[in-house]
């Protein structure tokens, strides 16, 4: 499926990436490269198949609602480029 | 003594013939003399490698005996290492210091093993070349004018070049196989689910598996007793036995069927790699196993499923780099949203904002039937083809890549670089155990054997792999390093 740019852009807004001007066109073009390629599946009938998400037969594991981690949050902080009074800061968002 | 496997250093260490500081010793001027030319690390752990080294070489005189005490190693950049720069080769990471250990790390310190430093990679593991690395590519010790293959590049040049015994690698498509074929070592993706993939940064989680980059398949065991098992930390970890993979090392091939899918024996495999396949088949039928064809019919879809599958899941799990937590944040944002953009935009490259764009337009609405399903659905085939083969064969082989390894800058079309796992990505979608081995050096340049075994047989697949690495020798060929300084 050929995608136009428009729609890239779209689906950049969705995926929160700023596309250039200069940079749509060659990615628009790279991308419709990438489907041509994935669209080979297309050619395959699949109607009865049973989607396999992941490889392992298997039900997920549950554990007990304890806790078990500890309270690590001003050592996780410190990796915030900004944080204060154990809050992460980021520009205003409500006036 | 730096060129020696971890099961030889490990009997020298034992012996009291070398410590583990000397040995850490060696390997870092080793780096030092190499690294400028090859870009295999991006950190270089100096004082808390040797801080660990004596720890090991004190434990063994009080009495320790594990076979990876004081063996130096290195983790790829993906690996969460606690108080040490973790960057998966991304400008959005490149100042991020994990907080924690991955489970794959903590079990290796665990064990007494030595981090020599964290080895350059494609960024967030999304390439076959390591040329995607925000730090540069890694070069390919066996010729600098050529890629180590990729994604874990950087680990497979620094076992090849002998800057560490043995390293640490993820594969999602081929990425511990192909760089493996590539340098001429041996890379081992154990079954998924086999190893924890706690601490190791997301690219697809449905596909990423942990396992080891070495210099012989014996060493690949010895890494997997200490790495594999169950992980309450990583609800995809399996609930099984682990056996010690080393004591079916020995057992013999006679009896061994093997089977070649004719799909990997067909137009794109250049002459010269089929040569050395064909020459390794033909050992192993000197070794006692037969050898007949199979058919993998669905084979040839598996790239197209994985740029889906891949993508999307990379789509959901690169959201989390939104530049409030932790990494690169840019500068002055007008609002949340320019700092959401501009910080994604500005801190990851362009190959990895495609696969994001890529999987947000296969999930977005209305899509989603055409592209994730059909993929899932085209994943059900691909797994029943293997589970039909294994009905017939114990282990699957072929080449690793259709060609040694190719220029620095040869493949800028994406497309082009995406059917170089053409071999090896079939292999995730199913979940199987795959090795990579040296099979020969045509024109001087690596080949890789691929051998690919049943849902959690590792066992096998390393029984004969290591069978192969006795009767032949292509294992221990070492390339001549080119010094830049000199």
């Amino acid at each position: 499926m050929a995608l136009d740019k428009s729609e890239v852009e779209k689906i950049a807004h969705l995926a929160r990436l700023h596309l250039s001007e200069g940079d749509a066109d060659e990615v628009t073009r790279r991308i419709t490269d990438i489907l041509a390629l994935i669209d080979q599946m297309q050619a395959v009938d699949t109607g009865s198949v049973e989607p396999l998400a992941h490889p392992l037969d298997v039900v997920q594991r549950l554990r007990a609602d304890a806790v078990t981690e500890t309270d690590r949050r001003d050592a996780l902080q410190e990796l915030a480029p900004a944080a204060e009074d154990g809050l992460y800061l980021v520009p205003r968002v409500i006036e | 003594m730096i060129e020696k496997t971890v099961a030889e250093l490990s009997s020298a260490l034992a012996a009291g013939e070398v410590s583990s500081v000397e040995l850490t010793r060696a390997y870092l001027a080793r780096i030092d003399q190499y690294n400028a030319s090859l870009n295999a690390f991006i950190t270089v752990c100096r004082d808390s490698a040797l801080a660990q080294a004596e720890a090991a070489d004190e434990a063994r005189a009080g009495g320790r005996r594990d076979p990876l005490l004081g063996i130096p190693l290195a983790h790829k950049d993906i690996f969460c290492t606690d108080g040490i720069l973790t960057t998966c080769a991304s400008k959005i990471l490149h100042n991020f210091t994990a907080p924690y250990d991955a489970t794959v790390v903590r079990k290796l310190k665990d064990a007494g093993a030595v981090t020599l430093g964290k080895t350059n990679m494609d960024e967030f593991a999304m390439g076959s070349s390591n040329e995607t690395s925000h730090f540069g590519p890694v070069r390919n010790p066996w010729d600098c004018e050529r890629v180590p293959g990729g994604s874990s590049g950087g680990s497979a040049a620094a076992v090849a070049a002998d800057l560490c015994a043995i390293a640490t690698g993820t594969d999602t498509g081929g990425s511990i196989r192909q760089p493996a074929a590539f340098c001429n070592i041996t890379g081992f993706k154990p079954s998924y689910g086999r190893v924890s993939r706690w601490g190791m940064i997301a690219f697809a989680s449905s596909l990423d598996q942990a396992g080891p980059l070495c210099k012989s398949a014996e060493d690949a065991a010895l890494m997997m007793n200490v790495i594999a098992g169950l992980d309450d930390k990583d609800s995809t970890s399996i609930d099984r036995p682990v056996p010690d993979y080393t004591a079916t090392l020995g057992d013999s091939l006679a009896g061994l069927r093997i089977g070649i899918p004719k799909q990997h024996f067909a137009e794109g495999l250049t002459a010269e790699v089929e040569q050395s396949i064909r020459d390794a088949l033909a050992e192993f039928e000197k070794l006692g196993a037969s050898v007949t064809e199979i058919d993998l019919p669905n084979n040839h879809l598996s790239v197209s499923a994985y740029y889906v599958v891949a993508p999307a899941e990379a789509s959901a799990n690169l959201s989390r780099f939104d530049g409030v937590r932790y990494g690169y944040r840019c500068a002055d944002p007008v609002d949340l949203e320019d700092m959401y953009k501009r910080t994604r935009s500005e801190g990851f490259g362009e190959e990895v904002k495609r696969r994001i764009l890529v999987g947000t337009y296969a999930l977005s609405a209305g899509y989603y039937d055409a592209y994730y399903r059909k993929a899932q659905k085209i994943r059900r085939l691909i797994k029943q083809d293997f589970n039909r083969a294994f009905e017939q064969v114990d282990v699957i082989i072929g080449p690793t890549s259709p060609h040694t390894p190719f220029r620095l800058g040869a493949k800028t079309d994406p497309v082009a670089m995406y059917l170089e796992d053409i071999y090896t990505i079939a292999v995730n979608l199913a979940g199987l155990p795959g090795i990579s081995i040296p099979a020969g050096l045509p024109g001087g340049l690596p080949a890789g054997l691929h051998i690919v075994g049943r849902d959690f047989d590792e066992a096998k697949v390393l029984n004969v792999a290591h069978q192969f690495q006795l009767a032949t020798d292509w294992h221990r060929r070492k390339p001549t390093l080119v010094d830049r300084e000199n």
